[in-house]
């Protein structure tokens, strides 16, 4: 077969090239991801927290029932909940764009597992430590607030590092409800030009850079906030 | 109640629309998984040996899988199958080799962490014991790294059947599909959504409190 990389440089019908489409999808992908994230983050931190609350046996049970239902449906599933189901059900849904119900989705699903890695890396601290807070005469709140989740969030950084990447790669899920972000953008430019190749080689490339920028941002912040003479569960051990 | 009507639902919609999906969706899943594995542990075995040769194409392999949406690879491989082999492929059978290719990255990791946590003392034991390279992997490393990680295998296994509702994008006949489908032609596509929700729930909750259980049992023996 031969290369035929001016495809990008065609018009797509709409006056635009391939190559701006692309890109324009790639801030749609990023676009998604980055909302997401916000809420699978804010989310996720809070009932990662609730889970681990002492003498809070509801809260508790209510975080894990979380964790529990937005584990086990399938992202796709999801998002057409987010998509068409909820908006029939509460009709003050229909005003809201579709962008926003897909973060929904997406940002909710992952909430799930970040909720696990919070909970995780703060079972994982040293019991003196709660112990150290509440010796202070430390709230719940506080201890929180100044000695565990600083920890807690440092020890799960990797993780973090894992399901962000995991998320822009899952926000390619969109596309099944006509979001135009990269993998629509794939499957409609291949039909439309039939360069399959190139096109799929392009959007793999921008998901790959995108993931690997993920990647150095999140080594930044742990070279960043690493604590002097502290090691991250993880990266030592061994036998 | 909400203004949803389940009253199109029953056995004769569910055996015509939904049983051939779900059937699919399972067989997809059991086979992706033991091919999954089989390879995985290839690749793993390839990128523990130690050797650049083999080490360098199952790292490449593991790592480009790992960092690409799984919709981009079901959506390549159907794609270039029929490029390769001249002659176009069922969606289904796309899926099912898609399937093996993808997980045997995931899997490859899961048991290469495995073999890594067998102590070093059972390797040299089954060198002192005169075993060659493969009698020692298949006799000694390999099922202790296998039974080890057996709670990781079998969560990756159900994190791999929510993952096969993905076929949707080559239009595959999968769980999904079947109650869309039926949504569809009833004209109550809300509806077969929320009971595709409740039927992937009940089984991957069913399936990780098993593995919950046995993850207890084995917590016991060691």
């Amino acid at each position: 077969m031969t290369w035929d990389w001016q495809v990008f440089l065609q018009d797509d019908g709409s006056g635009r090239t391939y190559l701006e489409w692309m890109l324009e999808a790639w801030r749609w992908t990023l676009a998604v991801a980055g909302a997401s994230w916000l809420v699978a983050m804010v989310v996720g931190a809070l009932v990662g927290t609730l889970r681990t609350l002492p003498n809070r046996p509801w809260l508790v049970r209510l975080a894990n029932a979380w964790v529990e239902l937005f584990r086990n449906i399938p992202l796709l599933v999801q998002i057409f909940l987010w998509y068409f189901v909820v908006p029939k059900i509460i009709p003050a849904f229909q005003q809201v764009p579709g962008f926003v119900l897909v973060v929904f989705g997406l940002g909710f699903f992952t909430s799930a597992r970040i909720a696990e890695q919070f909970r995780a890396g703060i079972q994982a601290l040293p019991r003196g430590q709660r112990y150290a807070a509440m010796a202070m005469g430390f709230t719940t709140w506080q201890s929180y607030r100044y000695v565990i989740l600083p920890m807690a969030f440092r020890i799960i950084l990797p993780p973090l590092t894992s399901e962000s990447m995991n998320l822009l790669k899952n926000s390619s899920v969109a596309f099944a409800v006509s979001i135009a972000e990269l993998t629509m953008f794939a499957m409609q430019a291949q039909e439309e030009t039939s360069r399959g190749i190139e096109i799929y080689l392009a959007v793999t490339a921008l998901y790959a850079l995108s993931a690997f920028a993920i990647n150095r941002v999140f080594a930044f912040i742990e070279n960043r906030m690493r604590v002097p003479g502290f090691v991250a569960a993880g990266t030592g051990g061994g036998h | 109640m909400l203004g949803l009507d389940f009253s199109f639902i029953n056995l004769d919609v569910l055996q015509k629309f939904v049983w051939g999906g779900l059937v699919f969706s399972v067989q997809l899943t059991i086979v992706a998984t033991l091919g999954g594995i089989f390879f995985g542990t290839l690749l793993a075995l390839m990128r523990l040996s130690g050797k650049r040769l083999l080490m360098a194409p199952a790292t490449f392999y593991v790592n480009g899988m790992r960092s690409i949406p799984l919709v981009m690879v079901i959506l390549w491989f159907y794609l270039l199958i029929p490029f390769l082999i001249g002659k176009p492929i069922g969606a289904e059978v796309s899926a099912i080799i898609t399937f093996i290719a993808f997980e045997a990255a995931y899997f490859s990791e899961i048991m290469r962490a495995g073999i890594q946590s067998i102590p070093r003392g059972q390797v040299f034991a089954g060198q002192a014991l005169g075993l060659t390279y493969a009698q020692n992997m298949r006799l000694i490393i390999l099922p202790q790294a296998f039974r080890n990680m057996l709670p990781v295998l079998l969560t990756q296994t159900i994190i791999l059947f929510q993952d096969t509702s993905l076929v949707y994008a080559i239009g595959a006949y999968d769980l999904l599909k079947g109650f869309t489908n039926a949504g569809k032609i009833y004209g109550r596509p809300e509806e077969a959504y929320l009971l595709a929700a409740i039927v992937y729930f009940v089984i991957c909750f069913a399936l990780s409190w098993g593995v919950k259980r046995l993850q207890a049992k084995i917590a016991i023996v060691r």
